[in-house]
C-alpha cells in the first residue's frame, strides 16, 4: 500500500499519522528490551544513563555464583523434562484431535487447553494441595508434572495448527504401499509435522523456563529456580546481576523466535502454502 | 461391480457378506476407538493432576469440618437451640467440656481461628476461655463461662458458633462478596467500613478492561499496517512484535521495574523530554514523578505485555480481508473514512472479539506484574489469594477467593469457545 499520487491532503494525513503512530507503538514494544540489555554491562551499581563505565562484573556473579549458577542449572534440567513429556502427551493428543469426527471435540479441547486460560495461581493452589498429599512437594519429578500440565496446551495448540492443513491422503498412500502404522507416523507424517512439533517444545521450554508462581507454592526452600532467584531478587533488593539475567534470557528468547520463524517458513514451504 | 456382490435383497456386501453400511460404522467406530487412545493420556493427565486438585481444593471454600470435628458434644447440645435468646444450660456445660477437651489437646487455637473470621477477637477469648475453664470443676457453667468473659453472654457469638458447627458454610463465599449472615439466618451487607472485597473484585476488573482497551487502541493500527504493507516489511516489522511476545513475562516485568525506579530511565527521559517540567508546570506534580508502585507503572507494564496477544489475531484476521472491497466502496462513492469504519472495520471484528476476549481472560489472573511494579493498592484478586493462603493461613478464603476469579474467568472462556473456537486459537 503506497500513496497514490491524487492523494488528497487529509489521506495524506492518515497515511503518514498511521505511520508515526504505529511507530511509536514498535518502539513502546521494543524499547524494554532494548534499555535493559546495556544496564548489565554498567560498571556502576544503579540502574541509570549514563553509565560510569562498562563491565563484565554482573555476568560473572550470573555465571560464577553458587546461588545463580545452580538455579540456571534447576531450571534447565526442569525444562528439558517438561518439554520431553508435555511434546510427548500434546503430539500423541493433537493427533488425535486430527482424526475426522470425534464425539465431543469441542469438549475435549476446552479441557486439554484449560491449564492455559485458568489463572496460574488457583492452579499453583490446587496443584500445592494436591501434591501434598502425595508427599512430591519440593520434589522435582513434582515440579516436572506441575510444569508438564501447564505446557502441554501449547504443543496441542500448535501442532494442531500444523495438523489442519495436513492432507491425509498421504498416509492413506503410505499404508496403500504396504507400510506399518509406526513407518507411516515416522516416515510420512513426522517429517512434514515436525516442525509444529518443535515449534511446540519451544513453547513448552519457554513456559517452563519462565513459571515462577507454581514453583514458589510447590517446590522446596533449597528449590530455587532462575525466575524464583530473579522474582525474590525484585521483591527484596534489586541486584544488578538481575539485569545480566534478563539479557541472558532476552538473547534465549531471541533464538527460540528465530528457529520458529525458520521452522514456520520451512513447514509452509513443505506444505505448499503461500503467503 | 465384481468385488461387492450384490444379493437378491439389493444390499452392498463386503467380502465376507456383512452389509457394507455395518462394515463401514465398523471402521468409523474404530477409528474414533483409536483417536480417543492417542488422546487418552493426556486428558487423564490434565484430568487427575490439574482439574480434579483445583476442585478439590474449591472444596475448601465451603467445607470446613474444624469446628465441627472439634467440638462435638456443643454440636449436638445446640442443634436444638432456637437462636433467640441465650442458649440454655446444657449448651453452656457441653461447651465448657468441648473447651477443656480443646485446651487439653491443645486444638482450641484452632476453633479460634475459625471464629475469629466472622467475629474479630475471639481467637484470644476462645484460647483464654478454654484455659481458664481448664481450672474450673463444676457448674453451674452459664456463669462461669459469662464470667470469663463477657462476649459468650451475646446471643450473637452463640448464632456464629451454631452455624459454625455446620461442616458446610456458606461464611467464606459471602464474605468475599461482602456480605454476611445474621444470627436469624438473613444475608445481609457487612458494613461499609469492612467492605474491601467487592473493591478487590471491581478493581481487577476495572484494571483489565483498561489494558484490554489500551491495547485494542494501540494493536488495531499496528496490525492494520502490518496487514496492508509489503510482506517483506511485514516481516521485519513483525520481529518488533515477535520479539516481546517471546521475551519472558518475567524478564519484561523486571525490566519495567527497573527502568520505572526513582530517578531510573523512565524518570530520565521524562525529564530531558520536558515532560516532568510540564506537568509540574501544569500542577499535576510536584517534583519528580512518583512512577514506581503506582497504578500507571501497572498498567503501563501489563500493557506491553498483552498487546501481541490482542495484536496478533487482529491481524491474522487482517490478512484475510480482500482490498477489492473497499475498492468496491470507494468506487460507490464513499469516502475513505467511510469506507474504512463501514466495510472495512466489521471485516476485522472476528479478530477484535478474538484478541480483546483473550487479553481480558488473561489479565484477570495477573499476579506477577502488579505485585513487583504496583503499589498494595494496585494488587489483583490473585494477589489477594497468595495473601490469604501464605500469610493469613486462610485456606477457606483462598478458596472462595479462587471460586470467583475460576468462575469469571470460566465465563469468558465459555464465551471465547463459542465465539471463536478454541482450536482457531493460534500462537506466534
Amino acid at each position: 500500500m503506497s500513496l497514490p499520487a491524487y492523494a488528497t491532503p487529509s489521506e495524506k494525513f492518515a497515511y503518514y499519522g498511521l505511520r508515526v503512530f504505529v511507530g511509536l507503538v514498535l518502539l513502546f514494544l521494543i524499547s524494554p528490551i532494548l534499555a535493559i540489555m546495556p544496564l548489565s554491562f554498567n560498571s556502576d551499581m544503579f540502574f541509570s544513563y549514563p553509565m560510569p563505565g562498562f563491565s563484565l562484573r554482573w555476568y560473572e556473579d550470573f555465571f560464577f555464583n553458587p546461588r545463580w549458577q545452580s538455579a540456571l542449572w534447576l531450571s534447565g534440567i526442569l525444562a528439558i523434562l517438561t518439554t520431553i513429556l508435555s511434546t510427548t502427551l500434546g503430539t500423541l493428543a493433537a493427533l488425535g484431535l486430527a482424526r475426522g469426527n470425534l464425539p465431543f471435540r469441542a469438549t475435549i479441547m476446552a479441557v486439554l487447553i484449560s491449564p492455559m486460560i485458568v489463572p496460574i495461581i488457583i492452579s499453583a493452589l490446587g496443584m500445592f494441595f494436591f501434591y501434598a498429599k502425595l508427599n512430591l512437594l519440593g520434589t522435582l519429578p513434582g515440579l516436572v508434572l506441575a510444569h508438564t500440565a501447564l505446557a502441554t496446551p501449547f504443543v496441542v495448540i500448535t501442532v494442531t495448527a500444523t495438523l489442519s492443513s495436513f492432507d491425509r491422503t498421504l498416509m492413506r498412500a503410505g499404508e496403500s504401499l504396504g507400510a506399518s502404522p509406526s513407518t507411516v507416523f515416522f516416515r510420512v507424517v513426522m517429517p512434514l509435522i515436525l516442525p509444529g512439533m518443535i515449534s511446540g517444545a519451544l513453547f513448552a521450554f519457554g513456559t517452563s523456563f519462565d513459571e515462577v508462581i507454581a514453583v514458589i507454592f510447590i517446590a522446596g526452600p533449597e528449590q530455587r529456580t532462575l525466575p524464583r532467584q530473579m522474582f525474590s531478587g525484585i521483591r527484596e533488593q534489586i541486584s544488578p546481576t538481575i539485569t545480566a539475567a534478563a539479557t541472558v534470557l532476552i538473547i534465549l528468547s531471541t533464538l527460540m523466535l528465530v528457529t520458529v520463524e525458520l521452522l514456520r517458513r520451512r513447514s509452509e514451504r513443505l506444505r505448499g502454502i503461500r503467503s | 461391480m465384481t468385488s461387492v456382490p450384490i444379493n437378491s435383497d439389493n444390499i452392498m456386501r463386503a467380502a465376507d457378506g456383512t452389509p457394507l453400511k455395518q462394515k463401514l460404522a465398523q471402521a468409523q467406530r474404530q477409528a474414533q476407538l483409536k483417536a480417543l487412545a492417542l488422546i487418552a493420556p493426556l486428558f487423564l493427565f490434565i484430568v487427575i493432576s490439574f482439574l480434579v486438585p483445583i476442585a478439590s481444593m474449591l472444596v475448601n471454600a465451603f467445607y470446613d469440618p474444624d469446628v465441627h470435628n472439634e467440638m462435638p458434644q456443643t454440636v449436638a447440645a445446640i442443634a436444638t437451640w432456637d437462636g433467640k435468646e441465650l442458649p440454655d444450660e446444657a449448651v453452656f456445660a457441653a461447651f465448657a467440656a468441648d473447651m477443656k477437651a480443646a485446651h487439653k489437646a491443645k486444638t482450641s487455637a484452632q476453633i479460634g481461628k475459625r471464629l475469629n473470621y466472622e467475629v474479630p477477637t475471639l481467637k484470644s477469648k476462645v484460647t483464654v476461655t478454654a484455659r481458664k475453664l481448664d481450672k474450673v470443676e463444676a457448674g453451674p457453667w452459664k456463669e462461669a463461662v459469662i464470667g470469663i468473659d463477657p462476649v459468650w453472654g451475646d446471643p450473637e457469638t452463640w448464632a456464629v458458633i451454631k452455624r459454625a458447627t455446620s461442616s458446610y458454610t456458606s461464611f467464606y463465599l459471602l464474605n468475599v462478596v461482602d456480605l454476611k449472615q445474621t444470627a436469624d439466618g438473613k444475608v445481609v451487607s457487612v458494613e461499609d467500613n469492612r467492605k474491601i472485597y467487592r473493591d478487590i473484585l471491581f478493581r481487577t476488573l476495572g484494571i483489565s478492561f483498561m489494558v484490554t482497551l489500551l491495547t485494542l487502541i494501540m494493536g488495531f493500527p499496528v496490525a492494520y499496517l502490518l496487514a496492508t504493507v509489503p510482506q517483506r516489511t511485514a516481516s521485519i516489522l513483525m520481529i518488533l512484535v515477535l520479539l516481546p511476545f517471546w521475551t519472558s513475562l518475567l524478564v519484561r516485568t523486571t525490566a519495567w521495574s527497573i527502568l520505572l525506579q526513582d530517578g531510573g530511565v523512565v524518570s530520565q527521559l521524562l525529564h530531558i523530554s520536558g515532560i516532568t517540567w510540564l506537568l509540574n508546570a501544569l500542577g499535576l506534580i510536584s517534583g519528580e514523578p512518583q512512577l514506581f508502585k503506582t497504578r500507571f507503572a501497572t498498567v503501563l507494564a501489563m500493557v506491553h505485555i498483552q498487546l501481541p496477544f490482542t495484536l496478533l489475531p487482529i491481524y491474522s484476521v487482517m490478512k484475510t480481508i480482500s482490498p477489492t472491497y473497499m475498492r468496491a466502496a470507494r468506487s460507490l462513492g464513499a469516502k475513505p473514512a467511510y469506507a474504512y469504519w463501514r466495510v472495512y472495520v466489521p471485516q476485522t471484528l472476528p479478530g477484535v472479539a478474538a484478541g480483546c476476549l483473550l487479553t481480558f481472560i488473561l489479565c484477570l489472573g495477573y499476579y506477577i506484574t502488579p505485585a513487583l511494579v504496583g503499589g498494595p493498592a494496585d494488587n489483583m484478586i490473585s494477589g489477594f489469594i497468595d495473601i490469604a493462603m501464605t500469610q493469613e493461613n486462610n485456606w477457606g478464603k483462598a478458596s472462595a477467593l479462587g471460586a470467583v476469579l475460576l468462575t469469571a474467568t470460566m465465563i469468558l472462556y465459555y464465551v471465547y469457545n463459542k465465539l471463536i473456537g478454541i482450536d482457531r486459537m493460534k500462537l506466534g
